[in-house]
């Protein structure tokens, strides 16, 4: 087959009209921004100082004196990460039940009420769990005691908003069925709201544990303990090698408590039975 | 109406029975359930040298603490007074608890906060175009290699399990104090994050038009480029918008160890206990990242929510 494209392009001059002058326009202007933004951060850097990342992977990779480090430390701190996740996540939830009633908007129908109580939430949520071991450290002294208290203080802003919708999405037509039997404020709660949160209220906690236990890795770089801490003395004396040990640990840890928070989950749930 | 009495049913004591084993064994379980999660709090407190008095005797602490990010002491040794006053609100800059006074370094603040801002918006270019050029190779559907896929795979995993904060650390070794380390470490977790969401896309993608250019001969890249793209963009929009979203938070905080923008600033007066700057700043990046938070969803909204 034969075809003329000269003609077809004169009898169908939409199809291979370009896509405009105006996209490519708004195109080259979003590149010669982020060319401005590269050439303001330097970045001609990232291939002159190039050789140093090679030493240091190189570094990394050479785990020839791996008999002299401290493990009993390292991995004591690991552990004292996840506990700190734990703890944290654990005080939010003992928080972030009662306020989440306090913020659903069927619970208190009160306008001004809500709208403050969201805005506290906002507050609390809006701040990175880093400023708050940040200002902790400073007012409490280093050690994980900060940590928890930053992951709690977060945590308790997220998990009240999420526990907050939970109560506000719940299904009216229990509650009203226990109300026509004669069921008072206590028995409503119990029988026909506390059933419909709790299985979002517990996949949320388990949820939060695992990314807690992300986050509280690095709280201790600002001293707020766990194995942060161990990780930005070695990064200081740059103990390469000890570096990535502790990343790795870090990855694999981080992938058990997945792993497990996914498997409890999937239980809860229903879709895994024992 | 007779009154019906069951009891003497077979099939309802059967029911009576089973109820009852189902019944117990639920109340067994939750009761495991509970001490579990109570035995692991007292072994995770006892670990970490955790009790609730300390908590409890820290809180006056705090307490003092945050009383003295809202006070100034307009001389020295002179007691501390609230940082705003209903009198002195809309005073200059020379005149203590006013609005001037306390933010009187607003200037310096602002260019550092337009850095961070300016930092995230580049790494989010970046990290996007990295997870767009990898999302395609770590697709199933489009390549026949395991191998390739794999490899991709596991590199985007990487990527993004590493804690942005950590890398921000590490890479200030051999780039220097600054923004440069923070804006790779950012652009680094954004490709891992986005790549696997991209991926997800990808596997979406409807393959009747990747056949269709297949049979006139279309290379792979030309199956990609004409195919697939055109169905995925939208959502790979939505996705980056709410990546730069969350970039803004982790670049105010990527800062901290020494990788530029306002976290830098924020932890100097941290450290230096100069408290009235301290809450100055915290209050600065809250309402940026809100705003941010408002623009970009009004963004979504607007153009990416009718098209995707």
């Amino acid at each position: 087959m034969n075809m003329d494209l000269a003609a077809e392009r004169l009898r169908h001059p939409e199809v291979f009209r370009g896509k405009g002058w105006l996209r490519w326009l708004l195109l080259s202007a979003v590149v010669a921004y982020l060319g401005y933004l590269m050439w303001l951060f330097d970045f001609s850097r990232v291939f002159t100082d190039l050789p140093r990342v090679w030493v240091i992977l190189r570094l990394m990779l050479d785990w020839n004196g791996i008999a002299e480090w401290d493990h009993v430390e390292l991995w004591r701190s690991m552990l004292e990460t996840v506990a700190m996740a734990y703890l944290g996540t654990m005080l939010a939830v003992v928080f972030a039940v009662p306020l989440g009633f306090l913020g659903a908007r069927n619970v208190i129908p009160e306008r001004v009420f809500h709208f403050i109580t969201r805005r506290m939430f906002d507050g609390l949520r809006g701040l990175d769990q880093l400023i708050w071991a940040l200002v902790f450290v400073r007012a409490m002294g280093l050690g994980p005691i900060a940590g928890i208290m930053a992951i709690a203080v977060a945590e308790t802003g997220i998990l009240a908003k999420l526990f907050a919708e939970a109560v506000e999405n719940i299904d009216r037509r229990q509650v009203e069925g226990i109300t026509s039997v004669g069921a008072g404020f206590i028995a409503r709660l119990r029988f026909a709201v506390l059933p419909q949160v709790l299985p979002v209220m517990i996949s949320q906690t388990l949820y939060s544990i695992e990314s807690n236990s992300r986050e509280a890795t690095i709280l201790g770089l600002v001293g707020a303990g766990g194995i942060g801490l161990r990780l930005s003395e070695r990064i200081q004396i740059n103990a390469w090698d000890q570096v990535a040990y502790v990343i790795v640990l870090i990855l694999i840890s981080v992938t058990l408590i997945d792993t497990t928070s996914r498997y409890l989950r999937l239980r809860l749930i229903g879709v895994i039975r024992t | 109406m007779t009154a019906l009495d069951p009891t003497g049913d077979p099939a309802y004591r059967l029911f009576q029975q089973r109820f009852g084993a189902l019944r117990r064994s639920r109340q067994t379980e939750s009761a495991l359930t509970v001490a579990a999660v109570i035995l692991l709090f007292v072994v995770a407190a006892v670990w970490t040298d955790f009790s609730p008095e300390k908590m409890v005797n820290g809180i006056p602490r705090i307490g003092e603490y945050f009383g003295k990010l809202f006070s100034i002491e307009p001389k020295r040794g002179a007691d501390p007074i609230a940082v705003l006053a209903l009198p002195h609100l809309f005073g200059g800059v020379k005149e203590p608890q006013s609005i001037a006074y306390w933010f009187y370094r607003i200037g310096t603040y602002a260019t550092l906060l337009w850095q961070t801002i300016e930092m995230a918006i580049l790494a989010t270019a970046i990290g996007f175009g990295a997870a767009f050029a990898l999302s395609f190779p770590a697709t199933r559907t489009f390549v026949g290699s395991r191998v390739i896929v794999f490899a991709t795979r596991r590199l985007l995993e990487v990527m993004r399990t590493i804690p942005q904060v950590v890398l921000a650390f590490i890479l200030v070794w051999p780039f220097g104090i600054g923004p440069l380390a923070g804006i790779l470490a950012i652009a680094i977790h954004t490709t891992g994050a986005l790549g696997k969401l991209f991926c997800e896309l990808n596997e979406n993608a409807d393959l009747r038009p990747v056949d269709g250019i297949r049979s006139v001969g279309g290379s792979w890249l030309a199956q990609i480029r004409f195919a697939v793209v055109p169905q995925v963009l939208p959502g790979f929009l939505s996705y980056a918008l709410l990546r730069f979203e969350i970039n803004v938070r982790s670049s105010t905080i990527i800062g901290f160890v020494g990788a530029g923008g306002i976290g830098q600033e924020l932890k100097r007066v941290i450290g230096f206990n100069i408290y009235e700057e301290v809450s100055a700043i915290v209050i600065l990046i809250l309402l940026i990242v809100a705003a941010i938070d408002l623009i970009s969803e009004q963004i979504r909204h607007r153009f990416i929510g009718a098209a995707a």
